[in-house]
């Protein structure tokens, strides 16, 4: 049963990744008990599990993500939204409202409007329908302030960090608020522009260095470099 | 053709371009250079010069058009008014319509369709110069735009075309040996599975010649394959080397 590659090495669609009596993870598919690679990626194993992280896909909706999205369409229940997904997401009216509504009397349009950004829980979603969502969460809702970047939505999970860490790191070194939509859209609200732009300054470096070891030091020490520079910024520490 | 080419291969066995019967033409590829989409690729085979782009997968309008149990592919292959010697019009030929569908249909076994139903994939692809063989290097750099904007997919697709010159067998076919020669046989072929996508002739050619010839199309695909894996990879191996 052997594997063909190591660990953390790249695969392109197609690549003979193991043979034998292995189960395909994310990103791979089994045929003639070969396991091969679907998407360019790292080969990551675990046990008896092959799986390729994907350098380069798409968000597809999953049950419980937060996700950021735009609204594109003011319907007669509810609003669609644009969640940066193959499917656009559809939020009903009394989601929102928390009480039953009429059409002829509540105008949709004073609560959210098309252009408006909100971040939402996806409450519901299969193969047959649309995403729908919910904002029934604290924090969640209409964005007022802050800025919006967007990144592949494969590499949320390194910003976020083993058990949080690289996001911890960023939030403290900054003073930021980050909300980290699982399709790739972060919402970052800080107590000045700069803060916020560093902010966004450490999660491209994220996005772009995400496949190379070590990232966590090199962020640290990029964000200290630039506060360094810019000779403090407002949230230094209170001693 | 004004003049009639006397001989495709000379003495020497040399075909017109100077290439030996079972080489390609010089091949190089892109992966990543338009910003703007998912996915692109771009392709010099030899004076070939072909852009592709791709979009998706995204919501299909007008939604009748949607599947319910799978994704559906659009392909549109477009020759440029600049791309041939004298101005093809822009508008879509005959011709054109269905160079779309036989791309469309070599590039669809190698994509998981059923992953995500009731959504569109589109594919352009922009043929910028054009000298013989447009076909096959569409299909070889549409499925690297595909792999690039991370659709998954089973394997990539390479294409080459072999076909008979001057009686002899050749690789690799360029616009005068395609009008010129005798026949013309590209396939489209995914090596890690050993499946055939595409397969068409234009000409005669005998069992044994067309046997020969069928491999002498793979052997050039699995050369083409190598190259795209390269072109895949070293976009972000590129990136890895800069910060080492």
């Amino acid at each position: 049963m052997p594997i063909f590659f190591e660990k953390r090495q790249l695969v392109t669609p197609g690549d003979l990744i193991a043979e034998g009596d292995y189960i395909a993870g994310e990103n791979t598919y089994k045929e003639n008990n070969r396991i091969y690679a679907a998407r360019i990626g790292l080969v990551e194993y675990e046990d008896k599990k092959i799986s390729v992280v994907a350098l380069r896909a798409f968000y597809i909706p999953k049950v419980g993500d937060t996700v950021i999205g735009t609204v594109v369409e003011v319907g007669f229940g509810g609003w669609v939204v644009d969640i940066n997904a193959p499917y656009q997401a559809v939020l009903r009216a009394s989601e929102v409202l928390n009480r039953p509504f009429k059409p002829q009397r509540n105008d949709l349009t004073e609560v959210l409007d098309v252009g408006d950004l909100i971040v939402a829980k996806i409450i519901s979603y299969d193969r047959t329908q649309n995403p729908q969502l919910g904002v029934s969460e604290p924090g969640m809702g209409k964005i007022t302030r802050g800025q919006i970047m967007r990144i592949t939505p494969t590499k949320i999970p390194r910003v976020i960090g083993k058990k949080g860490s690289m996001i911890s790191i960023i939030k403290q070194e900054t003073g930021c608020q980050i909300v980290l939509g699982q399709n790739g859209v972060i919402l970052i609200t800080g107590k000045t522009l700069e803060d916020e732009e560093l902010a966004m300054m450490a999660i491209n470096k994220i996005e772009q260095e995400s496949h190379i070891s070590g990232l966590t030091d090199r962020i640290t020490q990029m964000i200290k470099r630039e506060k360094a520079k810019r000779g403090g910024v407002s949230n230094e520490p209170k001693n | 053709m004004s003049q009639k080419t006397e001989t495709l291969i000379d003495k020497n066995g040399l075909r017109i371009d100077g290439r030996r019967p079972d080489e390609l033409r010089p091949i190089k590829v892109e992966v990543g250079v338009l910003s703007n989409a998912d996915g692109s690729a771009y392709i010099e085979q030899g004076k070939n010069k072909i852009l592709a782009a791709v979009y998706g997968p995204k919501e299909l309008h007008p939604k009748h058009l949607a599947l319910p149990d799978r994704m559906v592919l659009r392909c549109r292959y477009h020759m440029a008014p600049f791309s041939v010697q004298e101005r093809k019009s822009p508008a879509p030929s005959r011709r054109e319509i269905e160079l779309s569908k036989v791309v469309r249909e070599a590039l669809e076994p190698a994509i998981f369709m059923e992953y995500y139903p009731r959504t569109a994939i589109d594919v352009f692809i922009e043929v910028l110069q054009a000298d013989g063989g447009t076909r096959c290097a569409s299909i070889t750099v549409a499925s690297l735009a595909l792999a690039d904007a991370g659709i998954p997919m089973r394997d990539l697709v390479a294409a080459c075309s072999a076909g008979k010159v001057d009686d002899t067998i050749v690789l690799d076919l360029m616009d005068t040996e395609d009008k010129v020669g005798s026949a013309d046989l590209p396939v489209a072929y995914m090596p890690n599975l050993g499946v055939v996508t595409l397969l068409q002739m234009d000409g005669i050619l005998t069992l044994e010649e067309f046997e020969k010839a069928v491999n002498l199309a793979i052997d050039g695909c699995k050369r083409i394959y190598a190259m795209q894996k390269e072109a895949l990879r070293a976009k972000y191996v590129s990136i890895k080397e800069s910060e080492e």
